[in-house]
């Protein structure tokens, strides 16, 4: 699903840009944080981000995949609880 | 180091279960080696938490678009390049 | 409201909106740094500062080694020798990755980058990638319909220029030095780098034209 090139596509290139929201900012220094702390490295990040299912891929936003790569590396590591964020969330 | 620019190579047609870089449309296809970037460390075992050691050769190896597909537009010269690490690649 | 074209690689998100405009998303980022702040794995200044280098970076120093490399014929060798090493020459950061490599457009040859599996993207030396660059249509497409792509930016080629794709699988970053525009002979460095758009170092466009004299 991540493996896009020469997949086939009829959509236009769609060249509008958006400035990053706050939380995509976050979201990439949180990524690069844990990188330099050592918790998750970037190959392990783009594993996260490979694992999502293939319908969740296409429909969810760049930074909402790395937010979805960063919980699942750390939970598999034990960093996070399973469950633990979305009980903050609650 | 096995390869030098200038070899012709071919990428493994293998499935390979978890995280690797080849990408699918240049496996089993014939390329060329255009440059050797030296050694880096595993991102198929680096991926799963290990140091990714021994590091690999890497590879920057050029496929004319004939030999990956027949496309919509092209030039007979038009070239894809892709870094390719070591052991995906055999003597063609 | 619109019609949604759901092509099967449609990728807008479709996260419902809340009240106040955000998706999920966001308050599930800032939960995720509470938890890691609470837990001491991160510090909280240290996300600050990653957050002001982010957005600090612009294609402007991408730029500053394009114009220097028009103008001194010996720095662009050494560019195309080694990226990495000239960027230090200007005391430019470009980045972490161990090797950077800058392409020479040529009359016979219009190089452009991608990353297929992803979005690697030089951003020391270009900023954030934009969001067309990290898009499955431009995945996919760039590969295997390059002419294709050229011509919805709007960039056109003599017949005869190969068109070479780059994509960026490992840790080696690309950066195109686009060819000089015709009539810029007579600027100076700084006016030149002004020329160099962020979309003619990644390949789908060429540098602006100098203004009329």
């Amino acid at each position: 699903m991540h493996d896009r090139g020469a997949w086939p596509s009829d959509t236009p290139i769609d060249r509008s840009e958006h400035e990053l929201a706050d939380w995509e900012l976050l979201t990439d220094a949180l990524v690069d944080v844990l990188g330099d702390e050592g918790l998750m490295n970037v190959d392990e990040m783009r594993r996260g981000i490979e694992s999502m299912p293939p319908g969740r891929y296409e429909q969810t936003s760049y930074y909402e995949r790395w937010l979805f790569a960063a919980e699942t590396i750390l939970v598999e590591k034990g960093v996070l609880a399973p469950g633990e964020l979305d009980a903050r969330l609650a | 180091m096995t390869f030098g620019a200038g070899d012709r190579v071919r990428v493994s047609d293998r499935a390979h279960e978890g995280h690797h870089r080849t990408p699918s449309y240049v496996k089993g296809k014939r390329g060329r080696v255009e440059r050797v970037f030296g050694r880096f460390t595993n991102p198929e075992t680096r991926a799963y938490g290990a140091d990714g050691l021994p590091e690999q050769v890497l590879y920057h190896v050029s496929f004319a678009q004939d030999e990956l597909w027949p496309s919509v537009r092209r030039n007979g010269s038009d070239t894809a390049c892709v870094d390719i690490f070591e052991h995906w690649l055999e003597a063609e | 409201m619109s019609d949604h074209d759901h092509d099967h690689d449609h990728d807008h998100p479709h996260e419902p909106i809340t009240s106040d405009g955000e998706p999920p998303a966001a308050a599930r980022a800032r939960a995720l740094e509470e938890l890691l702040v609470e837990k001491g794995l991160v510090r909280r200044e240290d996300v600050r500062r990653s957050i002001d280098r982010l957005v600090s970076r612009s294609p402007a120093d991408g730029a500053r080694l394009v114009a220097r490399a028009w103008v001194d014929p010996e720095f662009k060798k050494r560019l195309l020798a080694d990226a990495r090493a000239a960027a230090q020459e200007l005391a430019l950061d470009s980045g972490p990755s161990p090797v950077v490599v800058a392409v020479e457009n040529t009359e016979t040859v219009h190089h452009m980058v991608v990353c297929t599996l992803c979005s690697c993207y030089p951003r020391a030396l270009l900023g954030p990638p934009p969001d067309w660059y990290k898009s499955l249509p431009y995945r996919s497409r760039a590969v295997s319909d390059p002419h294709g792509v050229l011509e919805e930016f709007g960039l056109e080629l003599d017949d005869d220029v190969e068109v070479r794709v780059l994509d960026s699988t490992a840790d080696v970053r690309y950066l195109v030095l686009p060819r000089r525009p015709e009539g810029s002979e007579g600027l100076g460095e700084e006016e030149l780098a002004s020329l160099v758009t962020r979309d003619s170092m990644i390949g789908v466009a060429q540098p602006a034209a100098p203004a009329p004299a």
